[in-house]
């Protein structure tokens, strides 16, 4: 390994990597609170005032475009930023080029809100941008790559510790993803037809979204997980080998599972075998990616009774497990014609989406500001009790969504003793009701959370240059 | 060019594919596990988010 001092935080850019914090922050508050506002329409559908602008069809997109591509991209754009530059030990490659992808991804983030409540869509699911947003994201995307590969090109460090190659997996897998699933053809500045046509189509889409799930919002916060772990714990990661089979399962399994989210469609049935048995597979490198992370801990369990911030990543990792044992076993064909369609989904989307990629993000990010304004925490109390409210609002979602989803399954496949359907669609509805609002509910503690986490971290941030102000004056006398 | 077909056929190309990605798997693991002074220094990357601190 090489021995390179280093120096100062100014030998980084830690300009781009600030804003895409305070973002990624922003972006949070205002996605879950979309969120909760669309999950309260579910449950007492008034709420939509007759306002087709902001109806569920078209706040729904909203919701999961500002989580997913505004606080997640920005949370993935900040910490890959910061963990390339430290670990490769050099500066990005262009501070110009980083501060494009910065303006240009908010710009995609509100171009794309503002798309979908004017109605303006693809239809197709967390991509609804229509085609000049499409060409805007692959422009900054590929400014992304070239930063990133540039920098870990210039690196003075000879080894590309194992965070960085799940960023690059990240980058290049979105890339094409991203492309291949927007080819279509314009007719107009606002519409436009997909290239690929039926169960093709459907592919081609469940491709994407799969992969979305595979490359954007696990094997990114995977790299996180990997620099972001060890610098809180102290100490390194379990198995550095462990770490280099996981990546490379990973890579290769996950491409292949998407068609397990067609099962019982019109597309052949050895697509849908074949992808269920990649999704069984892929439980060995998830679990291992998760074994790794945990076993860092080994040796150190009592830091979680003092530091809120190990416990956000290590709970993080145990909902990273928990959600890639459920996700195969949903894949299984049998299970899936239980599932598919009801909550049970919504509810796996989110324990993985909170437990996982929200709260590793959170632990990140509550490591990083300290470092990057050159302080510390504002209240630790804080930081406590947003991870309460974080766990425990995750668990009353996914709660409530196992047994309104299991139930609703149960009730579209009963029948009565003459062989006709037992339930109406509209009584599976109104069985449903109370479980939304516990959803609701679930979704708000969680937002009150993140509340606490955007005010925290103000407060971080002002304390600061507060600081660095009263530095200046006493230089300055 | 005739041979080409033969990879059109799902009955070859599957257990082909397989074979390939089984090799495969199997060379990757005996490059991280199967040599002790390889091991030692892929074990020895772990450290470089330490080195800045």
């Amino acid at each position: 390994m090489a021995s390179v001092a280093i120096g100062s935080g100014e030998q980084y850019n830690y300009d781009v990597v600030r804003k895409f914090t305070i973002m990624a922050l922003i972006w949070g508050a205002v996605g879950m609170l979309v969120g909760v506002f669309i999950a309260s329409e579910l449950a007492w559908p008034f709420l939509n005032f007759d306002i087709p602008y902001i109806t569920f069809g078209r706040l729904r997109p909203v919701h999961t475009g500002a989580v997913i591509f505004g606080f997640g991209g920005s949370a993935l754009f900040a910490t890959s930023y910061y963990v390339v530059q430290r670990t490769c030990q050099a500066r990005l490659l262009s501070d110009g080029m980083a501060s494009f992808t910065f303006w240009g991804w908010q710009a995609i983030i509100v171009l794309a809100a503002l798309g979908d409540v004017m109605g303006y869509t693809q239809g197709r699911e967390y991509a609804e941008m229509e085609w000049p947003i499409d060409l805007l994201i692959a422009v900054v995307w590929v400014a992304y790559a070239i930063v990133y590969i540039g920098t870990v090109m210039k690196r003075k460090e000879p080894h590309i510790y194992v965070a960085n190659w799940f960023y690059l997996a990240f980058i290049l897998a979105t890339a094409l993803l991203h492309i291949f699933n927007n080819l279509a053809i314009p007719v107009s500045l606002t519409q436009s037809y997909p290239l690929f046509a039926g169960a093709q189509d459907a592919m081609t889409q469940w491709w994407y979204g799969h992969n979305a799930v595979g490359f954007f919002l696990t094997a990114a916060f995977l790299g996180m997980m990997y620099y972001f772990v060890p610098k809180q714990a102290g100490r390194p990661i379990y198995s550095y080998r462990l770490s280099i089979v996981h990546f490379w399962g990973l890579a290769f399994m996950y491409m292949w599972a998407g068609a397990h989210h067609l099962h019982w469609t019109a597309i052949p049935d050895w697509t849908s075998t074949l992808a269920a048995t990649f999704s069984i597979m892929l439980l060995m490198p998830s679990w291992g990616g998760m074994i790794n992370g945990i076993m860092t801990m080994s040796g150190a369990w009592d830091k979680l009774r003092t530091d809120p911030i190990l416990r956000f990543m290590i709970v993080a990792l145990s909902f990273y497990g928990m959600s890639t044992f459920e996700g195969p076993m949903m894949s299984l064909k049998d299970v899936n014609a239980l599932s598919h369609y009801t909550d049970w989904t919504i509810g796996h989307v989110h324990s993985g989406a909170l437990g996982w990629v929200a709260m590793i993000s959170f632990g990140a990010l509550y490591h990083l500001l300290p470092k990057l304004w050159d302080t510390k925490m504002y209240s630790i109390k804080l930081i406590n009790a947003h991870f309460w409210l974080a766990t425990i609002g995750t668990l009353l979602y996914i709660t409530a969504m196992w047994i309104s989803g299991i139930m609703q399954g149960l009730m579209w496949r009963a029948y009565d003793d003459f062989g006709n359907l037992q339930y109406s669609f509209a009584e599976s509805v109104a069985a449903m009701h109370p479980y939304y609002a516990m959803r609701a509910l679930g979704g708000l503690v969680f937002l009150a959370g993140m509340v606490l986490m955007l005010y925290n971290c103000f407060m971080t941030i002002r304390q600061a240059k507060s600081v660095a102000a009263g530095g200046l004056a006493a230089s300055a006398a | 060019m005739e041979w080409l077909m033969w990879f059109t056929r799902f009955e070859n190309s599957k257990p082909l594919a397989l074979l390939i990605f089984f090799f495969t798997f199997c060379a990757i693991l005996v490059y991280v596990y199967g040599s002790r002074k390889r091991s030692e220094r892929l074990e020895s990357y772990k450290h470089i988010p330490f080195q800045d601190d």
